[in-house]
């Protein structure tokens, strides 16, 4: 098994297994044949795991062929201990996301299924691309299958949504391809590898970290570039505000690691106060705003912008700490709390969408003040709820603690304010969930509709049962993910703090 | 023995989850078997870990369960520290504990959430256990915040009154307030050190001492006290020190038992123990000690007062509970660590039965927990009678029963203390003798003695609780009598060993133990120092206040009107906080939301750039008329433009 093109299989086998979907048409068949796929493409996906060598930053499972020979394109894919995981967070995410549809998409269901199988296969891609043009590609053509999911089974503002976020990213993600056609011709390779090791001057390197930026911070997103976050949730589908959530978020935290960080240090070094400033504001001001929220998507989707600072802020502290102490001590663990946040809320963000999308199809609201006592109708749901609710403000032995605690940690190296202000997310968090929590589950039954809700049905318990024990999993033991990502962290540690001038 | 150290934690854990879980296919019966089973089990082995390791002397265990994570080199591990101070606390935990349980199945007895209510309570026992039993910071914090969730779902484990949801959120919020000082003291002590592990860090205690860290711009400050500061921080929301204290009274919103386990007994007593705990750290800090002493000696005093004026039988043990933990934390201040620690134990014991008592008090009235509806109840409950005046007496400081050994000796060491503030804090703590006895009798005549003030139908069917309720009363009157004759082993002798650091210039216990010569020695001086009389004096005012001339109660309230008010609205912490912080981050985040995402980034930024597109596409479009002369009229002038130029240029 170890021969099988392991990663290719994993890009390609949900998108030829989409088309099949495509052509099956809207019969009962077309729901099994995804959920086969999707399944076939996890259980290929955990080979990746098991047969992951720890120890090494190399990259593994490579695959190397030649594309475009004229202009040195070539079809290279591989993964690494900061990649790898996210792999396997795409492949999971996409299972529960197949079966969450079963019964609630009444629509153009083989359509459905198939634009979820697809972007599954070009999320793959993204994180397995080791070459810039077939990055590329996979970047941009995610945003087709998205566009679509939104446009076609969203809200009823669902256009004005789609058309903010696919100009949004679009945007961002234009100037990166123009740095990357500029890496080419100073290199002339488009390997990202290549590319991490080219010498570059500062005024080049400021230029491509911030095209870079532009696309990154957007997919993240950072604030002040968010705002088609909320609207894009709110009107997407559950299935889609769970992808959008769990994985395509951390396209842009990838980004950072594999682009900006190792391709230009010394830009990244000297903006650190920008990316650091731009995560504290989205812990604080965004931890605020979603306070106020009146509805749940839209509360969830700010608490998503928060928990992704604490990821850029992991990220970039390393330079924060150089800058005040000279050495890297704390910096390790900064970036693997950035890293494990990513994972961790992609579980978590996604738990609390698909409940939301469990009361939503039962009331067809997503108003707070809709709700409220649900725990008397529903108290399994309930359950499910108020633990992801505390994963999601970081309750310790859920996976929301680890990343937040590891991020607090190093911050404290780099300086105490930085610090001070990462850690009122304990407060803001725990607030904005907690009385989401108390609003829309505690309290007597408010309505009519509330207490005519059924509890979960076995479809339903499946799903948020697995993310339940993830969420748990990963709060318990997160040190076979530590390790995983441990040599590839260092290495890039290494890497960074070598001037590129 | 590592087995039986691991067996401790899981044993609850185990009843909680197979109660929790399975609570439907158990059964009431199943669910309060096994997890009373769990806690019984987790009892008996705390005596043999108490045996092995203060009877026997066994050294002090220190081993890793598991590594959590690895990041950097740091470790992060879950492991067991077991010493003295270790050993000490699970008897008390798991002791109480079990109490709680067997009490439970009498006052729950009715409640539909049966088998969840037996769940909660044995995760919260797991929880405390595995704080207790944390060798390293990483775990303390996984304890710490374990407790206050299971906290949180027992404040609202009746779940549909507004009250009771209103008060485990209020609770929740407000110790995250310290565990947001307590990781960012985790987060300093990892910075200087590089380890989670206690014997680690401990061992550095020294060089951190020396140590400075900048803060504001040019000022340094030391960075041991900025530590132990952080950590206090943390204290306080746990041991609801003041300003932290207001979500304990509301907290009483839980059923009694859990107000007794919870809320009095032990998880309030996380911050006392976490800081006796670091006694390594923090006495190096005098800064640190003076604000430890301080500050609870003003909750002593102050929240002492506030339970004078309660008539809900729950609140006023609550601000007690405060009032006491003010005690502990005041006597942590004067590096009295095993006075603090000797307070908890005999505390939790004495207050546990006082709750427990009220809570036999409140299911014989029906869910009656106002004072002035009750009265003469000590014909019609005798053994809750007696065990309340058991309590009540060792509550009130009273020679002979537990609490007049650890409060004494508390108030002593304080009095010899040069820590900063310690001139203060002796009034205080002093004075809070006099209001302890005030309240506890208030309390104990208002419900036990006069005429009964219940309606008649309630009165008729008056009755005392039934076994399961009365035998833990009984239990825990014996030690909240005995378990003051410890004093000279626990707050006086070696007990703790090398579990609690204090410095030669610190250690007024060392001063008080030359001086002590046996328990009835310590009697004999206690009945000639103030705050024995102090105590007598309290207790005479309730007699006379609220038995003998109950109308000269009334008078006083009228005479001292503004003070009455001051302390029935609880100084105000309330309505300040819900107005500033819970009404001030609404209102930041409205302003935020519509000012700075709404209009400035979407309206402004977002939109706006969509709008310029527009704006200028309509004024180009304006140029594309269609009409051949304008385009033919357009080159002409261009023509001659170009035409102009080159001509120029020639």
């Amino acid at each position: 098994m170890v021969d099988w093109p392991l990663l290719s299989l994993l890009i390609w086998v949900p998108i030829v297994g989409g088309l099949c979907v495509l052509a099956a048409g809207d019969g009962p068949g077309a729901k099994r044949i995804a959920l086969g796929v999707a399944v076939a493409t996890l259980l290929l996906s955990i080979p990746l795991w098991t047969g992951f060598e720890r120890g090494t930053a190399e990259m593994q499972f490579t695959e190397f062929h030649p594309w475009i020979g004229a202009f040195n394109v070539n079809y290279h894919l591989g993964v690494d201990g900061i990649s790898m995981p996210l792999i396997l967070l795409t492949t999971f995410t996409t299972v529960l996301v197949v079966i969450a549809g079963w019964e609630v998409i009444q629509y153009r269901v083989a359509q459905y299924m198939a634009a979820f199988l697809i972007l599954e296969g070009f999320m793959n891609g993204v994180f397995a691309a080791l070459d810039a043009v077939l990055f590329y590609v996979f970047f941009e053509a995610m945003l087709i299958p998205m566009f679509l999911i939104i446009g076609v089974w969203g809200g009823p503002r669902r256009v004005y949504a789609t058309l903010k976020f696919f100009l949004y990213t679009f945007f961002g993600s234009v100037f990166m391809l123009v740095s990357l056609l500029y890496m080419y011709s100073q290199s002339g390779s488009f390997s990202i590898l290549d590319y991490q090791e080219l010498r570059l001057g500062l005024t080049e390197q400021i230029l491509i970290f911030l095209a870079f930026l532009g696309a990154f911070a957007i997919k993240v997103p950072m604030w002040p570039v968010h705002t088609w976050l909320p609207d894009a949730h709110v009107e997407a589908p559950t299935g889609g505000s769970v992808i959008l959530a769990a994985i395509m978020l951390k396209i842009g935290g990838y980004g950072f690691l594999r682009f900006s960080l190792p391709i230009t240090p010394d830009a990244s070094a000297e903006l650190t106060w920008l990316i650091v400033l731009m995560s504290l504001v989205a812990v604080v001001y965004i931890g605020f705003v979603a306070l106020v929220q009146q509805d749940m998507k839209k509360l969830i989707a700010y608490s998503s912008i928060a928990h992704m600072g604490f990821t850029t802020l992991g990220v970039f502290l390393i330079f924060a700490i150089l800058q005040a102490t000279g050495g890297t001590v704390g910096a390790a663990l900064g970036m693997q709390g950035g890293m494990v946040q990513m994972v961790s809320h992609g579980f978590i963000s996604g738990a609390l969408f698909l409940c939301v999308g469990v009361l939503y199809d039962r009331v067809h609201s997503r108003e707070i003040a809709a709700y409220g006592g649900v725990v008397n109708t529903m108290p399994v749901f309930a359950s499910f709820f108020v633990l992801f609710a505390l994963a999601n403000s970081g309750l310790p032995g859920t996976s929301g603690f680890v990343g937040e605690f590891m991020v607090i940690l190093s911050a404290l190296h780099a300086d105490f304010w930085i610090a001070l202000l990462a850690a009122t997310t304990l407060i803001l968090g725990a607030a904005y969930s907690l009385w989401l929590v108390k609003r829309v589950i505690f309290g007597k039954v408010a309505n009519e509709q509330v207490a005519a809700l059924q509890d979960l049905n076995a479809r339903e318990f499946v799903v948020l049962g697995a993310l339940a024990v993830a969420v748990l999993a990963l709060g318990l033991y997160p040190g076979p993910l530590l390790d995983v990502m441990g040599p590839s962290i260092d290495q890039l540690i290494q890497h960074v703090t070598v001037s590129k001038l | 023995m590592e087995n039986v150290y691991l067996a401790i934690p899981l044993a609850p854990l185990a009843g909680a989850i197979v109660a929790g879980l399975f609570g439907k296919a158990i059964g009431r019966r199943g669910a309060h078997t096994v997890t009373i089973l769990g806690v019984a089990v987790a009892f008996a082995l705390s005596l043999v870990v108490f045996k092995h390791h203060v009877l026997d002397g066994a050294s002090v265990h220190n081993a890793a369960v598991y590594t959590w994570g690895v990041s950097e080199g740091l470790r992060m591990e879950v492991g067991f520290l077991i010493d003295n101070l270790t050993a000490l606390m699970l008897v008390v935990v798991t002791f109480v504990s079990l109490m709680v349980h067997i009490y439970t199945i009498g006052y729950m007895h009715d409640d539909p959430g049966y088998q969840r209510f037996f769940s909660y309570i044995a995760l919260f026992t797991f929880s405390m256990l595995m704080l207790v039993m944390s060798n390293n910071f990483l775990q303390l914090f996984f304890g710490w915040e374990a407790v206050g969730l299971v906290s949180y779902l027992l404040i609202g484990f009746w779940y549909t009154r507004e009250s009771a949801i209103f008060a485990n959120l209020k609770a929740f919020l407000v110790n995250r307030v310290g565990d947001f000082g307590f990781i960012l003291g985790i987060a300093a002590i990892v910075m200087a050190t590089h380890s989670l592990d206690y014997a680690t860090v401990f061992g550095q205690a020294d060089r951190l001492a020396g140590e400075t860290i900048s803060i504001f711009a040019g000022r340094e400050w030391s960075l041991i006290t900025v530590i132990c500061l952080l950590l206090f921080v943390g204290a306080m929301g746990k041991s609801a020190q003041m300003p932290l204290h207001v979500w304990l009274p509301d907290s009483m919103e839980g059923p009694t038992p859990i107000s007794a386990l919870i809320h009095a007994a032990t998880m309030v007593t996380a911050g006392v123990f976490m800081v006796a705990r670091m006694s390594p750290l923090f006495e190096y800090s005098e800064v640190a000690l003076g604000v430890v002493l301080v500050i609870g000696a003003l909750t002593a005093f102050f929240m002492g007062l506030v339970g004078v004026v309660q008539n809900d039988i729950k609140r006023v043990i609550a601000y007690s509970t405060l009032s006491q933990l003010g005690y502990m934390t005041a006597a942590l201040g004067a590096s009295a660590y095993a006075a603090g620690i000797f307070h908890l134990m005999t505390h939790a014991f004495f207050k546990a039965l006082l709750f427990l008592a009220a809570g036999s008090v409140i299911i014989a009235l029906h869910h009656e927990q106002d004072m002035r509806k009750m009265g003469g109840l000590r014909r019609y409950m005798p053994i809750t009678f007696w065990t309340s005046v058991v309590g009540s007496l060792a509550l009130a400081g009273i020679p002979g029963l537990a609490g007049f050994f650890s409060k004494d000796t508390i108030i002593e060491a304080i009095h010899l203390s040069e820590a900063p503030g310690a001139g203060l804090a002796y009034w205080l703590v002093l004075l809070s003798v006099f209001v302890t006895a005030l309240y506890t009798f208030r309390l104990l005549f208002l419900v036990f003695f006069g005429e009964p003030r219940m309606d008649a139908h309630t009165r008729e069917h008056l009755h005392e609780s039934p076994k399961v309720v009365t035998v833990p009363l009984v239990l825990l009157a014996i030690p909240s009598v005995i378990s003051g004759y410890l004093v000279g082993w626990v707050a006086f002798g070696d007990y703790f060993g090398g579990a609690i650091v204090v410095h030669e210039a610190h250690d007024v216990l060392g001063e008080l133990a030359r001086e002590y010569h046996g328990v009835w020695g310590f009697m004999l001086h206690g009945m000639m120092a103030p705050p024995f009389w102090l105590a007598l004096a309290g207790i005479a005012t309730a007699w006379v206040f609220f038995h003998w001339r109950p109308e000269l109660a009334e008078a006083a309230r009228l005479t001292l009107r503004p003070v009455y008010v001051v302390l029935e609205r609880k100084y105000g912490f309330d309505e300040l906080y819900l107005f500033l912080f819970a009404g001030g981050a609404r209102r930041v985040g409205r302003f935020l939301w519509q000012w700075g995402d709404a209009r400035l980034i979407d309206g402004l930024l977002v939109n706006g750039a969509a709008r310029t597109v527009g704006w200028v596409a309509a004024r180009v479009r304006g140029m594309q008329t269609g009409y051949l002369y304008h385009y033919a009229f357009a080159m002409i002038i261009g023509l001659i433009l170009l035409l102009a130029r080159y001509l120029y240029a020639a």
